[in-house]
C-alpha cells in the first residue's frame, strides 16, 4: 500500500497560526505520512529565514484570553501588539510548546515538501532569498497535483 | 515489568515533541528493542495509543505515577 498523504494550505502569517501547519505536518510525517505544504498569501512569512518577526494581535482577536478583560479600543495603542506577542511567547515557553522555528525546522527534517505560492511571492514582492533553503515555487495546478491524491487536505 | 534499550525523556515537552522525539528515537534504533518514554503532558496518553496504532510499533505497556506518564513502545 502506499504511504498517506496530507495536502496543507497554510494562508496565516501570524505568531499563532502558524502553529497548526506545522503542528500538523510533522507529526503527520512522524506518522509516516508524506506531506506537501502550499504556502499561499501572508502564509509565505512562515518561510522566511528569520521569524521573529511574527506578531500575534489582540486587536479584532476577541478569543484571545487576556490577563485583564480590556476594551477593544485599548488595543490599538502602541505597544499592545508587542506585549500580547512576548506574553504568548513566554508562555509557550514555560509550557514546553516547541518554537516555530523548531518545528519548522522538523518539517525540513522530516522531508516535508514546502511549495511557495508563486503568484503572491510575485504580489507581495517578496525575495525568495528571505527563504529557508529547500522551498519549491508553484502554482495551483502544482498544487492539486499533489492534493488530487492527498488522503487529507487542510486549509488553514 | 519490560526492560528498556533506551530512555527518552519528554517530561516538560508539549504536543507535539514527545510523538516527534519518540518517532526520532525509534528511528535510531533496531527491529524488537524497547523505548521507554517519561512525559507529563496529559495529552501524550491518547497521542501514544494514536501512534502506535499508526505506525503498527505495539505499544506494550503504559502506566501513570505522580503526573508522570510512562509509555513502552517496541520498534516493529
Amino acid at each position: 500500500m502506499d504511504e498517506k498523504k496530507l495536502a496543507i494550505v497554510a494562508t496565516k502569517g501570524t505568531l499563532d497560526w502558524g502553529y497548526p501547519p506545522f503542528i500538523l505536518a510533522s507529526t503527520a510525517a512522524a506518522l509516516g505520512y508524506s506531506v506537501e505544504i502550499f504556502f499561499t498569501f501572508y502564509g509565505l512569512q512562515l518561510l522566511k529565514k528569520d521569524l521573529s518577526h511574527l506578531r500575534v494581535s489582540p486587536l479584532g482577536n476577541p478569543a484571545m484570553p487576556m490577563p485583564v478583560p480590556m476594551p477593544t479600543l485599548m488595543m490599538v495603542l502602541p505597544g499592545m501588539e508587542g506585549m500580547a506577542t512576548s506574553m504568548m511567547k513566554s508562555k509557550m515557553k514555560a509550557k514546553g510548546v516547541a518554537s516555530l522555528e523548531e518545528l519548522r525546522e522538523l518539517c525540513v527534517e522530516a522531508e516535508v515538501r514546502m511549495v511557495a505560492c508563486q503568484m503572491t511571492v510575485d504580489l507581495f514582492e517578496f525575495d525568495t532569498a528571505d527563504f529557508i533553503d529547500g522551498i519549491e515555487l508553484g502554482g495551483a495546478a502544482a498544487f492539486f497535483e499533489f492534493a488530487g491524491e492527498a488522503d487529507i487536505t487542510l486549509f488553514i | 515489568m519490560v526492560q528498556e534499550d533506551k530512555l527518552l525523556d519528554a517530561r516538560g515537552l508539549n504536543c507535539p515533541l514527545p510523538i516527534l522525539r519518540t518517532k526520532k528515537a525509534l528511528g535510531e534504533m533496531s527491529a524488537g528493542q524497547i523505548l521507554k518514554i517519561v512525559a507529563t503532558d496529559p495529552g501524550a496518553v491518547k497521542d501514544f495509543e494514536a501512534f502506535s496504532k499508526q505506525t503498527k510499533n505495539p505499544l506494550l505497556d503504559q502506566a501513570e505515577a505522580g503526573g508522570e506518564f510512562v509509555f513502552f513502545i517496541q520498534k516493529a
